[in-house]
């Protein structure tokens, strides 16, 4: 059937599309909506070459919450275009730079694809033909024992994006007032109330 | 074509449908509704003032603190899926290996807790 080529180039044509209109869209929040379409065209790449678990984790990690996250931060900037456009020209070689990078070692990873077979420990996750082991048991089977650092570290990561994320943006307001339960419940009637004494024909309340 | 790509040709016609049926009624009104345009009809609507301000303000940082916490516990999640698929075959090295993984972000968890990450003000 030519049906799993001609789903490979909608893919990667609406990849590559939205993701040049990422990276032109004057919009910042136009921007991420095409950031999610790429997302979900990537990930219909993935399903392609039968890595169904790393397609649903993109779908879930990236469109659910990568894309709110980057709406959120767009939304936090100040989007001022005549100024980002003023940086775009002195940034313009810093960008540069990096683009070539990645696109060195892409090219690299190409190199090495050409130039032999992938070695059993990098093509390991991927299940042999005929067999009844699914893409996530695969992936199971090995992240946890043979690959524990990378995934101990990846860990530590979260943890130190957790803390760091707190000790940057957490402020307290001062002088909120917060229920506490246990001094709430704590509290009897012989402590919240009091008789008072009136002497007749006075209205003054004498003091405690 | 393997099986496992003819598992997902339903979602694939799924989209198709929700694409066709999308389109067409985005496009409909273009081509049948009728226009009368003026001004006031088209102005922004704001309970009866015109616009204050854009629409476009600064968030509170604090919605971008408890979104970043919700994504380092989705992928937390997702790190458990296939440790739960594969759970008999990772034996006792990957069942402490993953409860080391919890415990280093439990001591974040706690930590949030204890700093009123959590709490709103």
């Amino acid at each position: 059937m030519t049906l799993t080529p001609l789903f490979f180039y909608l893919f990667a044509f609406v990849t590559v599309a939205s993701g040049f209109m990422v990276v032109t869209a004057r919009n910042p929040v136009h921007a991420v909506l095409w950031l999610i379409l790429a997302f979900f065209n990537a990930a219909g790449l993935f399903v392609l070459l039968g890595a169904e678990f790393l397609a649903m984790i993109l779908v879930v990690v990236y469109v659910g919450a990568v894309a709110v996250l980057f709406l959120f931060v767009v939304m936090m900037l100040d989007v001022d275009f005549a100024e980002l456009r003023a940086g775009f020209i002195r940034n313009a070689p810093l960008g540069a730079i990096v683009g070539i990078i990645l696109l060195i070692e892409l090219i690299m990873v190409l190199g090495f694809r050409l130039a032999g077979p992938l070695s059993t420990a990098i093509s390991l996750p991927i299940p042999a033909a005929g067999s009844s082991v699914t893409n996530t048991e695969a992936i199971g089977r090995i992240l946890y024992t043979k690959y524990v650092l990378l995934f101990q570290g990846a860990g530590l990561i979260l943890l130190v994006a957790m803390i760091g994320a707190i000790v940057l943006t957490l402020r307290h307001k001062e002088g909120v007032k917060r229920q506490s339960i246990a001094a709430q419940s704590a509290r009897t009637p012989a402590a919240a109330m009091h008789t008072v004494k009136v002497a007749s024909g006075t209205s003054t309340v004498p003091e405690r | 074509m393997n099986q496992l790509l003819l598992d997902y040709l339903p979602i694939a016609v799924f989209i198709g449908v929700a694409l066709a049926i999308g389109g067409a009624l985005m496009i409909a009104p273009f081509l049948v509704a009728y226009r009368s345009p003026d001004p006031e009809k088209l102005s922004a609507y704001e309970c009866g003032f015109n616009a204050f301000d854009d629409a476009r303000m600064k968030f509170d940082v604090r919605f971008y603190l408890v979104s970043i916490l919700f994504i380092i516990f989705d992928l937390e999640v997702a790190f458990l899926f296939p440790w739960a698929v594969a759970f008999k075959e990772v034996g006792v090295f990957g069942f402490w290996s993953m409860m080391v993984f919890l415990g280093v972000l439990t001591i974040g968890f706690i930590y949030e807790w204890r700093k009123g990450a959590l709490e709103w003000d």
